[in-house]
C-alpha cells in the first residue's frame, strides 16, 4: 500500500543524506521525497511517499526513528489527513487548441501563471489523482514539460 | 585560558575517562598527536595499520565494557579503518572514532588525502559528525560517547578538519550531562507488555530462552542467570551471546543456528513459545525463515525497535534493556505456579543423547576441535578468547564452554577475518591480568600479521592458536558440500614459517605438529606470562564443522558429523509434550 510519512527532523547538513541512504541501502521504495524548513529554522520537515506491505512501513518508520537527526516519524496515512501535490506544466497552445485547453484549465481550476504566445504555464495543486487525471487530459504532444513537487501533507488533528 | 582545538578535544577525551586510544598519525591529525603527546593520562597505542587500530579498540571495549576509542588521519587513515567500523557496528560495540580532516577550505576541492569521511562511514556508524567550528568540539565529542554508549551501542565518528584544531579559543568547561531531542536513550519496558509475557511464559509447556549477544552488551548476566534458574526453562545462546549464561550449566542447551547442537536447534524447532533476549533473528540463527520454529509463539525483547518483527513476527514484543526487562520479569514470576515441563526436558535429554558434538579422531592428525579442548583444558576454561572467522572460529564456539561474559570475543555480524589478533591485544590492554588467546586460522592470521609489531611494543602477551588446516577451511568446506568438491582457491599454497615469522617480530614461535605434543606446548605458552606465543598447530586439513543446516534448511535438517546422511527429524511427535 502507499504510504505518506512524514519525518521531522534536525535541520542539519547531512540529514538528507542520512534519509537517502537508508532508503537506498535497505532497498526502499522511495515514489517522492519534499524537504523544506519549518517554522523552527532548525527543524525541517520532510515528507516521503512509499509503498509497501505493512511490515516493510513498520520497517522504514522504525528505521527512520532510529536515525539520530530524526526527531519524529508519523505514518499519516495511518490518521486522518491531508495531502497536496503541486504541478507546474508547460503546456502547447494554437489557435486551433487554445479554447479547448482552457476549459481544461478551467474544468481542472488550473490557473495560468505565464502566458507565452505558443505555450502557458499553469500551476494545479492536488491530490496525485487528481494531477493524473489533469495531465492526462491532455495529448502528449501538448505537454512540453511538467515538474512535480512531489507530496505533502499534515495529519488534521490539531 | 585560551586552548586550541586538538588541546580541547585531547581534554575533552580525558574528561570522558578515556584511558586508551588506538591510532595512527599522519598529517591531519599531527596537531592532534601534539596534544596527545602532552596528556599523561591517556596511553596512545600506536597500531601498524588502521584497520588494527579499529579492531584493538573494539577488542578493548568488548573485553572491558567501556567506549574503544581510535584516532586515525584523513584519506587512507580513515579509509583503512572503515572494516573495523563495520564490524564495531554490525555487533553493537562502543567506540568513538576521530579522524583527521583536510582544512575546512579544502573540503570538496579533491584536496590531497581527502576523502569524505562521513559520507563513506554513513552507512556502518550508528552516527557520525563532521566539526564546523572549533566551539562544536567539546560538546561533540560529549554527544558522541553518549550516543556510542547508550541504547543500543555503536560506533560514533567525528570528522575534523586540521584547521580547527589550531584555531583557539577560551576553554569552557566540559558539558556534564547532554539533552538531545532526536535522541532518547531510555527506554522503559511496557508493564502491560510485561505482564503479557508473563502469562504465556507460565503457561508454556515447551519453553526456550534464546539469548544473543544483547544480554552481554547490556550487563545482563545476572539476571538471565537468576530467571534462567527460577524458571527451569532450557536456554540456547547465539555465537554474539555465548558466555552470558554458563554453558557448563544443564540447562544450557549450547550454541544453535547453523553450526548449533542438535538439542538446542531440535529444541527451538519444537518449542511452543520462545523467548528472544537481545538477540536478532539474523539468518545464520533461523535457517530457512518459512521452516523456523513452526510451532512457536515469539516473545522478543530489545533495545532496539527496529529488530522487533523485521524477521520474524513478534508475538509479544517488549522494547527494553535487557537487565531491566528481565528483572522485571523475574520480579512478576516469583509467586507465579508455572506449567510442568518435565516431559520437555525429557524429550531435550532424547536429543543430547545423539552428542552431535561427537568427533572421531584418526591417528596421526590433530583434530582441530581436540586443540580447543585443550586449550580449555589448559586455561581451565578462564581465558579470553578472541577468534578470526572460519572453522576454527565455530569449534572455539563449541568447544570451549565460556562460563562468563566478556570472555568470548568474535566477529559475529560482520565475519571480518583479521579480528583477532588485535582483538586480543585491546582485550589484553584492558585486562591485563587475564590470560588472551586468540584462536584463529592460516587464513585469518595473514590479514592482520603487522599487529605482531604493536604487540611487542606494548607488550600485550597473547597467545595465539593458529589451527593451520593449510586451507580457507570454511571456504572449501563448502565447496566440499555445495560444489562437488571443486576447491577454487581455497588452498593456501605457500604458507610462511609462522615461527621465523613469529620470531622476526621478536615473539616465541612454537610449531606442533604430533598431538603429543600438544599439550606441553600450550602449557608452555601459558606460562610465558611475559610473551606473546604464537602456535602453529598443524591440523587435520580435511575436518568439517558439524552439526550444519545447509543453506535453505531448517533447524531439524542438520547434517551431523560422521553420518553421511541428513538427520531430518522433522515428525512431530514432540508436539504431545
Ligand atoms: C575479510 C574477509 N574476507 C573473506 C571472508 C570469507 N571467508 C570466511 S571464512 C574464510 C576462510 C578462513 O580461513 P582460515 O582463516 O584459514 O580459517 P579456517 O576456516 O581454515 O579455520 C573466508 C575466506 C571473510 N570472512 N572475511
Ligand atoms: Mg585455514
Amino acid at each position: 500500500m502507499r504510504h505518506i510519512i512524514s519525518v521531522i527532523l534536525e535541520n542539519e547538513a547531512g540529514a538528507l543524506s542520512r534519509v537517502a541512504g537508508l532508503f537506498s541501502a535497505r532497498g526502499f521504495n522511495i515514489e517522492s521525497l519534499t524537504v523544506a524548513a519549518t517554522t523552527d529554522s532548525t527543524l525541517s520537515r520532510m515528507t516521503i511517499v512509499s509503498v509497501g506491505d505493512d511490515g516493510i512501513i513498520e520497517q522504514i518508520v522504525k528505521q527512520l526513528d532510529k536515525l539520530i537527526d530524526v526527531v519524529k516519524v508519523v505514518d499519516l496515512t495511518a490518521t486522518e489527513h491531508i495531502e497536496r501535490e503541486l504541478l507546474l506544466a508547460k503546456i502547447s497552445i494554437s489557435s486551433d487548441t487554445q479554447a479547448d485547453v482552457e476549459a481544461k484549465l478551467d474544468q481542472f481550476n488550473a490557473k495560468i501563471i505565464d502566458a507565452a504566445e505558443e505555450a502557458y504555464i499553469v500551476e494545479l495543486a492536488g491530490k496525485s489523482q487528481k494531477i493524473k487525471d489533469f495531465l492526462s487530459a491532455f495529448n502528449a504532444e501538448q505537454i512540453i514539460e511538467v515538474s512535480r513537487t512531489g507530496v505533502t501533507g499534515v495529519c488534521q488533528k490539531i | 585560558m585560551k586552548l586550541n582545538g586538538a588541546q580541547i578535544l585531547v581534554n575533552s577525551l580525558k574528561s570522558e575517562g578515556v584511558s586508551h586510544v588506538f591510532g595512527y598519525p599522519g598529517g591531519a591529525v599531527l596537531h592532534i598527536y601534539d596534544a596527545l603527546n602532552a596528556c599523561e593520562d591517556i596511553k596512545h597505542i600506536l597500531v601498524r595499520h588502521e584497520q588494527g587500530a579499529t579492531h584493538g579498540a573494539d577488542g578493548y571495549a568488548r573485553a572491558s565494557g567501556k567506549c574503544g576509542v581510535t584516532l586515525v588521519t584523513s584519506g587512507p587513515g580513515i579509509t583503512n579503518a572503515v572494516t573495523g567500523i563495520a564490524t564495531a557496528h554490525m555487533d553493537s560495540i562502543p567506540m568513538v572514532i576521530i579522524s583527521g580532516q583536510v582544512p575546512s577550505p579544502l573540503i570538496g576541492m579533491d584536496a590531497f588525502q581527502e576523502v569524505d569521511a562521513v559520507g563513506i562511514t554513513r552507512s556502518c556508524v550508528k552516527h557520525n559528525f563532521l566539526i564546523k567550528d572549533i566551539s562544536e568540539i567539546a560538546i561533540t565529542v560529549k554527544k558522541a560517547f553518549h550516543i556510542a554508549t547508550t541504547g543500543r551501542p555503536g560506533p560514533v565518528l567525528i570528522d575534523i578538519p586540521k584547521d580547527i584544531t589550531i584555531a583557539k579559543m577560551e576553554v569552557e568547561e566540559y558539558p556534564k550531562t547532554i539533552e538531545m531531542r532526536s535522541y532518547k536513550s531510555t527506554i522503559k519496558a511496557s508493564d502491560h507488555q510485561i505482564k503479557k509475557a508473563v502469562v504465556m511464559l507460565a503457561n508454556s509447556k515447551r519453553p526456550i530462552l534464546y539469548a544473543g549477544g544483547g544480554c552481554i552488551i547490556g550487563n545482563a548476566s545476572k539476571e538471565l542467570r537468576e530467571f534462567t534458574h527460577m524458571t527451569g526453562f532450557p536456554i540456547t545462546q547465539t555465537l554474539m551471546g555465548l558466555g552470558a549464561y554458563p554453558m557448563t550449566d544443564n540447562q544450557s542447551l549450547g550454541m544453535l543456528g547453523m553450526h548449533g547442537t542438535y538439542e538446542a536447534n531440535m529444541a527451538m524447532h519444537g518449542s511452543d513459545c520462545v523467548v528472544a533476549i537481545g538477540s536478532r533473528f539474523d539468518d545464520r540463527i533461523t535457517g530457512n525463515l518459512e521452516k523456523f520454529c513452526p510451532t512457536a509463539k515469539f516473545i522478543h525483547i530489545d533495545i532496539d525497535p527496529s529488530q522487533i518483527s523485521k524477521n520474524v513476527v513478534a508475538d509479544i514484543p517488549i522494547v527494553g534493556q535487557t537487565k531491566q526487562v528481565l528483572q522485571a520479569l523475574i520480579d512478576q514470576m516469583k509467586d507465579k505456579k508455572l506449567a510442568d515441563i518435565s516431559n520437555w526436558w525429557s524429550q531435550i535429554e532424547e536429543w543430547r543423547k545423539v552428542d552431535s558434538l561427537a568427533y572421531k579422531k584418526s591417528p596421526g592428525v590433530i583434530k582441530p576441535q581436540t586443540v580447543i579442548e585443550m586449550l580449555y583444558e589448559v586455561t581451565k576454561g578462564k581465558a579470553i578468547v578472541t577468534s578470526d572467522v572460519g572453522q576454527h572460529q565455530m569449534w572455539a564456539a563449541q568447544y570451549y564452554l565460556f562460563d562468563e561474559p566478556r570472555q568470548w570475543i568474535n566477529s559475529g555480524g560482520l565475519g571480518t577475518m583479521g579480528f583477532g589478533l588485535p582483538a586480543a591485544m585491546g582485550a589484553k590492554l584492558a585486562m591485563p591480568d587475564r590470560d588472551v588467546a586468540c584462536v584463529t586460522g592460516d587464513g585469518s592470521i595473514q590479514m592482520m600479521l603487522q599487529e605482531l609489531s604493536t604487540m611487542l611494543q606494548y607488550s600485550t602477551p597473547v597467545k595465539i592458536i593458529n589451527l593451520n588446516n593449510g586451507y580457507l577451511g570454511m571456504v572449501r568446506q563448502w565447496q566440499e558440500f555445495f560444489y562437488e568438491k571443486r576447491y577454487a582457491m581455497s588452498y593456501m599454497e605457500a604458507l610462511p614459517d609462522f615461527v621465523k615469522l613469529a620470531e622476526s617480530y621478536g615473539h616465541m614461535g612454537i610449531r606442533v605438529e604430533k598431538e603429543e605434543d600438544l599439550k606441553p606446548a600450550l602449557i608452555e605458552a601459558f606460562n610465558q606470562k611475559e610473551r606473546t606465543v604464537f602456535l602453529d598447530i598443524v591440523t587435520d586439513p580435511s575436518e568439517n564443522v558439524f552439526p550444519m543446516i545447509p543453506a535453505g534448511g531448517g533447524h531439524s535438517d542438520m547434517l551431523l558429523a560422521g553420518r553421511d546422511e541428513m538427520v531430518s527429524k522433522d515428525e512431530t511427535d514432540f508436539n504431545a509434550v
